[in-house]
């Protein structure tokens, strides 16, 4: 094997798999120092996960907002952007999907009333992504600080929508009320009845195919596509694509208002697919996990299903784990987040310099 | 004879690539020592080496007779060496003060440590002829003058050996003239001078002893009085240097390409160029010459689309583009230009990408690539695989990482995605620059194939040869205002340096206003 | 009579409005001063939030095992101190994104002291409540009581500059310390070098991996003090993500403040300043306007960041060399 395919191995493969696994030990250190046996933890939160079909569902159901945060996240990261305001844009979104509801006729078909709705949270989402891209693209602004104040921005708007325009007449919490019945995504367990198979009931709704479809559109988008070239190159270099004739402002809010789209589609999964209203906090999390996830799929829409269905598994199993364990949560998972985007983004590169002089030495070559 | 210097069979790699190769040389105290090479010979690597920027992977220091290990530069300040960087190593918001005094502040507290420099340094200003505004910003200093902040930042620290690295790359022929001033000056008060440096007359006109440098070995050790120009050049390329290239005569056609009364600043105000005015025929070569940083660039990028038109129009195959029409690289491209820019890695190619991507870039809308909304990657790689055969692009695999090529096969592949798409007009910035002598070449070759198929090449040029052994024609650029036009013919390497020197104002360092920013801020 | 009764029940409202500004700036002020160090010398630190979390659950757990809040605080610097230079191991040696490096600490943090939180107390993540010992307490400056008769300049000196406790004052004398180090001394000098061309600073021949460290770590130990501030002097437990965004709005004081630390303080001060009058008008009907709702000036401060960062109002320029690693130049 050649130097450069085994510096390739190495880059492509090794060193992410490495990550990975560090990020795995440093929990399972902390497993041991809380008093909780890794492999017992392990095993009971696979099977809190995959060992019963209620389980399955849910861990399904985390996974599909974490694939639309992990493909949210890593096309700005390929246009060279650090989207952080996946929070606010999944907030946002979820009442832009509640709002078209509340506003179209609530005896409309579901055929129209779901797209309607789905199209309202991608365009409410994009919108809160694309103000931070457009003052990035022709303002100057930081992109990262920018997407930080959307976020609470987010929030503190949010409250105030919830608490004193949108709250359910007579009741404390701040809800609106159900969402007329045609807006509701029909659950997977109910589909899957229709065909005579019978599993648990669960929150897992049809979102989880409008994901997989993403994940193949934003593929096919970002490497079949001049669009998806023109995002790429400018987050490669931006003066060679401008060199390409390509608007790096555009490109930025363009980038920005797809990745702000896609996190908007976590109200769907939420909101749409299992609450049927818009509540308070249903985001919380899939913003800053959809950074982990893109970070351990290396940004591309294969290795982010994979990833986010990691998260989603931790996510369940997490649960799961608190019932065996009074001192865990799911807090847990936060935890692993944490440690996946320190050992997989931050310390990327920390293995690098070890495996190439173990693995792909130098040979010596003339300037 | 004491030396000030004696390195000894210095190694050091930078992962696969030896920049430094069992060399090994010596200095006489009180000289000026020149090092020349080509780009990427060694010359810089080894000079860090010796001021302990880098570390050797072996070999021995010598300096003053005495036996040193360099571990970072605070080092080798304190063994007297200093050394002023290519790019200068200022704080762009301090005053000059605080520039020099930075890593030798004498104490914890600043206060005390101004004092004594500001009286130090107008000693030092008044003894070598180094005048400059104390208080002035750097941001506010002109090339020349920050010039010289760096070679009293040297002279403070108490360097006995001053190395400088392309020092005159950034200057114009009278800001070279008074450096060599400051040399002789500094010369005669016993101080040591490495000059390293591509450009050989300076060589033959200041230094004493002359050593050569190729592909990181040290090939010969010479007295400057006696060696030649030609000599020198043979011993850095390895053999006898070829920039005579048969062009048969042009034939000039129809103007392609026109532009007029182009002014443009840059976002600091700045003008960058000043009232530029030309025309490119079809079939003819028409060659920009200058020191690098004279408006060449933004020339380019004004003409190419990627700058937007300020004041002025610019012309290309009878459209007409100006202020309020303006163009873009795309509609550029469309029109039938075409574009090699001057930094292949910063614009003319994305290293990250894979080879077929960068052969698109720029044609990524070709509708010859396009199917509706799918740009086919068979089409893309069928196209680079085309581009890379044309020009004998090696290793001929489109998969490869475009950064995996070697400078001359990246350079290839630009001039292919840009030539062969068949444009009217092309524009080419540095065409060989790092690129290895075989492929020097084959790039001349092609750039003249492209004159004689009747296209209109605007060639932008840092190295007067290439510029006078290609072009049909010849402007000059200086401060961003064309100071000479004339035929290739009549034009040879003096006359050109004189134009390129034309325009240039005197700096006057009692013309330069002190800046307050720093104490506004500490004020704030 | 009347009248000046009003006047001065106006003035004592002002008085505990600053009051309470000056208690809610204090945590801001800290972590502004810790990201200032940071980030002039080039580090951007978008982790003030999670290393003061860290220290309010440091301060909080030893403060309720030891009943000593100085104990705490040394533990509390450790704790905050240990992840800037986890921060600093990832981005300073291993060249990594800060701002990923930020974030992943945050995440980090915000779930790590909850899991710790179960494990030693069972009390849904938070630390018991501390009694009077464990905390930090008020002091009350000489002749608070004795010149509070004194009209308006009494309950000015008491209510505003007496009674806070010892991290307040801390926090404003470190202001002009913070202003003197950096443009007074040696090492105020490097590190502003550093964050501008850290060439120069290598070259110069000094270490700019250890004057990065170096000012990453002096961020960890005030975003230390600042945690126990906000832990155990003005609350009395560690409870989940306590800190509520005050990294980031200390964050947005930083650039606010255009790095500068007497225009930063000033930001901390508006901004405690906006925190304190919008729990003042809750559900206050104001004339004119009438009941303004809290979030509203709860986003002032987050508001004023995005315009000042357009460029709206005058320019941010951050130092120039920020959020990138230094490589030495080939």
């Amino acid at each position: 094997m050649s130097r450069d395919s085994r510096l390739a191995w190495i880059n492509g493969l090794l060193l992410p798999l490495l990550n990975i696994l560090t990020a795995f030990a440093a929990t399972a250190v902390l497993f041991l120092l809380i008093n909780v046996d890794p492999i017992e933890a392990a095993k009971t939160l696979l099977y809190g996960a995959f060992g019963y079909s209620e389980g399955v569902g849910y861990t399904f159901y985390y996974t599909t907002n974490f694939i639309f945060t992990g493909l949210a996240v890593a096309i700005a990261f390929h246009a060279g952007l650090f989207n952080i305001g996946g929070e606010g844009q999944a907030y946002i979104g979820g009442l832009g999907a509640g709002l078209v509801v509340f506003m179209l006729f609530p005896g409309l078909s579901p055929w129209l009333m779901i797209p309607a709705s789905i199209l309202g949270a991608m365009v409410f989402g994009g919108a809160w992504a694309m103000a931070p891209g457009y003052l990035q693209a022709y303002r100057g602004s930081h992109i990262v600080i920018t997407t930080i104040m959307f976020n609470f921005l987010a929030a503190t708007l949010m409250v105030y929508l919830m608490v004193k325009v949108l709250r359910e007449p007579g009741q404390m919490t701040p809800q609106t009320v159900l969402f007329p019945e045609n807006a509701w995504l029909p659950f997977v367990h109910d589909v899957l009845a229709k065909f005579g198979i019978e599993v648990e009931r669960s929150p897992l709704n049809m979102s989880i195919l409008l994901a997989l479809v993403m994940s193949v559109v934003v593929w096919f988008f970002l490497w079949q596509t001049r669009w998806g070239y023109a995002i790429r190159a400018t987050g490669r270099n931006a003066s060679a694509a401008v060199y390409a004739g390509i608007s790096q402002k555009r490109t930025i809010v363009i980038a920005m208002c797809i990745s702000g789209a896609l996190a908007g589609l976590v109200g769907i999964n939420e909101l749409l697919g299992y609450h049927h209203r818009i509540i308070m906090n249903f985001h919380v999390g899939y913003g800053f996990g959809g950074i982990a996830v893109a970070l351990m799929g290396r940004n591309h829409p294969f290795g982010i299903v994979i990833a986010a269905l990691l998260f989603g598994t931790l996510y369940q199993g997490g649960a799961e784990l608190a019932f065996e364990w009074s001192n865990i949560s799911r807090d847990i998972v936060v935890v692993m987040q944490g440690l996946v985007i320190l050992f997989c983004g931050a310390l990327e590169y920390m293995y690098k310099p070890w495996l190439v002089r173990w693995l792909a030495p130098v040979q010596e070559v003339r300037s | 004879m004491s030396f000030a210097i004696e390195l000894q069979n210095i190694d050091k790699r930078f992962g696969a690539v030896r920049a430094n190769d069992q060399v090994t040389m010596q200095v006489e105290q009180g000289s000026i020592h020149g090092i020349v090479g080509e780009n990427g010979a060694g010359k810089s690597t080894l000079m860090s080496i010796l001021y302990g920027f880098y570390q050797a992977d072996s070999g021995s220091i010598k300096v003053f007779d005495k036996e040193y290990w360099f571990n970072d530069s605070q080092q080798a300040i304190a063994a007297g060496i200093g050394m002023v960087h290519q790019h200068f190593m200022l704080v762009d918001n301090f005053t000059v003060l605080e520039n020099v005094i930075l890593g030798a502040e004498g104490g914890y507290l600043l206060a005390d440590g101004i004092a004594k420099a500001r009286k130090e340094l107008q000693r030092l200003a008044n003894e070598y002829g180094l005048d400059v505004d104390l208080d002035a910003t750097i941001d506010s200093l002109s090339v020349g003058l920050q010039q010289r902040v760096e070679i009293l930042k040297a002279l403070y620290k108490g360097a006995k050996i001053l190395i400088l690295d392309e020092p005159t790359g950034v200057l114009t022929p009278q800001e070279t003239d008074e450096l060599f001033k400051i040399f002789a000056a500094l010369k005669e008060q016993g101080v040591t001078i490495v000059l390293i440096t591509h450009k050989l007359r300076e060589i033959m006109s200041v230094t004493d002893q002359v050593s050569v440098m190729r592909q990181g070995t040290m090939v010969a050790h010479v007295q400057t009085a006696e060696t030649s120009e030609g000599q020198l050049a043979e011993l850095m390329v390895g053999r006898k240097v070829l920039l005579d290239v048969s062009k048969g005569e042009s034939e000039p056609g129809q103007v392609l390409l026109k532009a007029k009364h182009i002014n443009w600043q840059d976002h600091h105000a700045v003008p960058r160029l000043k009232n530029i005015n030309l025309e490119l025929r079809a079939g003819e070569v028409l060659g920009v010459a200058g020191v690098s940083g004279n408006g060449q660039s933004e020339l380019l990028q004004v003409l190419s689309g990627i700058s937007p038109i300020q004041q002025g129009s610019v012309e290309v195959k009878g459209h007409t583009f100006d202020k309020s029409q303006q163009t873009t690289p795309a509609n550029m491209r469309e029109i039938g230009m075409a574009h090699v820019p001057e930094d292949r890695h910063k614009m003319g190619m994305i290293t990250d990408f894979s080879a077929a991507e960068s052969a698109i870039l720029g044609y990524q809308r070709d509708p010859a690539l396009n199917q509706g909304w799918w740009l086919k990657p068979e089409l893309v790689a069928q196209r680079c695989s085309d581009l890379m055969q044309a020009f004998d692009v090696r290793p001929a695999d489109v998969t490869l990482k475009s950064a995996n090529f070697s400078g001359g096969n990246q350079q290839k592949l630009i001039l292919a995605r840009e030539m062969e798409h068949n444009p009217d007009v092309l524009l080419i910035g540095q065409p060989t620059r790092g690129v290895d002598v075989g492929a020097i070449e084959f790039i001349h070759k092609r750039i003249l194939d492209m004159r004689d198929a009747g296209k209109a090449v605007l060639l932008v040029s840092v190295e007067l040869e290439e510029i006078l052994s290609l072009s049909d024609r010849i402007i000059v650029l200086c401060d961003g205002e064309i100071t000479g036009r004339m035929a290739a013919e009549d034009a040879d390497e003096r006359s050109l340096g004189m134009l390129m020197a034309n325009a240039q104002k005197a700096h006057d360092p009692l013309s330069q206003q002190p800046s307050q920013t720093q104490e506004q801020e500490a004020q704030a | 009579m009347n009248e000046v009764t009003t006047l001065s029940d106006m003035w004592l409202t002002l008085l505990l409005t600053l009051d309470a500004t000056v208690r809610l700036s204090t945590p801001l002020i800290l972590a502004a001063m810790a990201g200032l160090f940071s980030e002039r010398s080039g580090v951007v630190d978008i982790g003030l939030e999670g290393k003061m979390l860290a220290a309010c659950f440091a301060s909080a757990t030893i403060a309720h095992f030891t009943g000593s809040p100085w104990l705490a605080l040394g533990g509390a610097i450790l704790a905050s101190l240990s992840l800037s230079i986890i921060h600093g191991f990832a981005t300073i040696t291993h060249k990594g994104d800060q701002i990923v490096s930020g974030v992943a600490l945050n995440i980090l943090v915000s779930g790590l002291t909850i899991i710790l939180g179960l494990t030693w107390f069972r009390q849904g993540g938070q630390t018991p409540a501390l009694t009077g010992d464990g905390r930090i307490m008020s002091i009350d400056l000489p002749g608070a009581e004795l010149l509070n008769s004194i009209p308006f300049l009494g309950p000015l000196y008491k209510e505003l500059i007496s009674g806070h406790n010892i991290l307040v004052y801390v926090a404003f004398a470190l202001v002009p310390l913070v202003w003197w180090v950096l443009y007074r001394t040696r090492f105020g000098l490097r590190l502003r070098a550093v964050g501008e061309n850290p060439n120069a600073v290598d070259t110069a021949g000094i270490s700019v991996v250890s004057l990065r460290y170096r000012a990453v770590m002096i961020g960890g130990v005030l975003c230390g003090i600042a945690g126990t501030y906000i832990a155990i002097a003005h609350n009395a437990q560690f409870t989940r993500d306590m800190t509520a965004g005050a990294g980031y709005i200390a964050l947005a004081a930083l650039i606010f403040g255009k790095w500068r630390p007497l225009t930063v303080f000033m930001a901390c001060l508006l901004f405690g300043f906006l925190q304190a009058f919008s729990m003042r008008i809750e559900g206050v009907d104001l004339p004119v306007v009438g009941a303004i709702p809290v979030q509203v000036i709860e986003a002032v401060p987050y508001l004023l960041t995005v315009i000042l960062l357009a460029g709206f109002i005058g320019k941010a320029i951050a130092p120039k060399a920020i959020g990138k690693p230094y490589v030495k130049e080939r």
